[in-house]
């Protein structure tokens, strides 16, 4: 797969440590939900890095709409969220991967949960159901520090046919009912049931997927089942 | 960089002709049958190298460089699309 030149269109502000980066790649075709891209990024010295990031969103061919979370430690992050103006280039590959994908035809239920900046690609799929005016039943359950740490919040509480749980692991908003903590055997009650036999996708840090996956597990989800993707990070 | 083998999907899309990451693969170690997207993945300059989740022994390593890309797949028994 050839990697094709794109170039940053806009850039908002999705956070404080995130922004929603858009770039135009001529060539770019066909990207379902949950897909990802390969970054490539050369410096002025020849060094190169590559890295993956979810779509954000699939409504365009010929675009390709990131959602970017800085890791402080990060080697790439910190430059896309700190540094990147429009106007400048990178490379991209994709649309990449079959396994962590939501398609419009899908009737069945839909389970969603999401650790900080994996509401990325549940994201896409949400905007994609949306846009194929899909009546497929979907649960979202985000897990976030606080509500200044959330991605999109407005639009996924305000989606039709998207029952959005929020768990909020540091600092929960005044009146909300859930005490701050990580998800556990209890917040499972706002999803589906393995009797219900949902498809399930969990993104997020790879410490949030493992314990998320044993939840589902454990609550009595087919492990075929259960999609996971995982990102780096400290 | 610990990732899960979603992440294989584009340094290996110039090498087979299937997307393998929903390909089903069988760990020559432990013999445990997943589906290569399940693979622990771990990501550095050197490249990339995916682990069986059952057994965390190699399955198969990545190199990508400009004058093309080697994989090692010594730990797979086999791979069906």
């Amino acid at each position: 797969m050839t990697w094709l030149v794109a170039e940053v269109t806009e850039i908002v502000e999705v956070t404080a440590s995130a922004r929603a980066i858009t770039l135009r790649v001529p060539g770019f075709r066909g990207a379902l939900a949950g897909q990802h891209v390969d970054l490539r990024l050369t410096a002025d010295d020849g060094y190169q890095a590559v890295r993956s990031y979810s779509l954000a969103d699939t409504a365009l061919d010929d675009v390709v709409e990131l959602a970017v979370d800085r890791v402080d430690d990060g080697e790439v992050s910190p430059y896309l969220v700190d540094v990147l103006e429009v106007g400048d280039q990178m490379e991209v590959r994709g649309p990449l991967g079959g396994f962590f994908v939501w398609r419009p035809e899908n009737v069945e239920p839909v389970q969603l949960i999401a650790g900080g900046s994996g509401i990325v690609p549940l994201a896409a799929m949400v905007r994609a159901r949306r846009r194929a005016a899909s009546t497929a039943p979907f649960r979202l359950t985000y897990s976030v520090r606080s509500v200044a740490d959330a991605f999109f919040a407005e639009e996924l509480s305000a989606s039709a046919g998207v029952d959005t749980t929020w768990v909020y692991t540091r600092e929960p908003p005044p009146g909300h009912a859930r005490p701050a903590g990580r998800l556990a055997p209890a917040d499972l009650a706002s999803t589906f049931g393995p009797s219900q036999d949902p498809a399930v996708f969990v993104c997020g840090p790879t410490g949030f997927v493992e314990a998320a996956a044993a939840l589902l597990l454990d609550a009595g989800h087919d492990a075929a089942r259960i999609r996971t993707e995982r990102f780096g990070g400290a | 960089m610990a990732l899960d083998g979603n992440a294989l999907a584009g340094p290996l899309a110039g090498i087979y002709a299937f997307d393998v990451t929903t390909a089903r693969a069988r760990c020559a170690h432990c013999g445990v049958v997943a589906r290569l997207a399940r693979a622990l993945v771990f990501a550095s300059a050197m490249g990339i190298v995916a682990r069986c989740r059952a057994c965390e022994e190699v399955l198969l390593t990545v190199v990508e460089r400009p004058d093309g890309t080697s994989v090692s797949a010594r730990g797979l028994a086999w791979l069906r699309p």
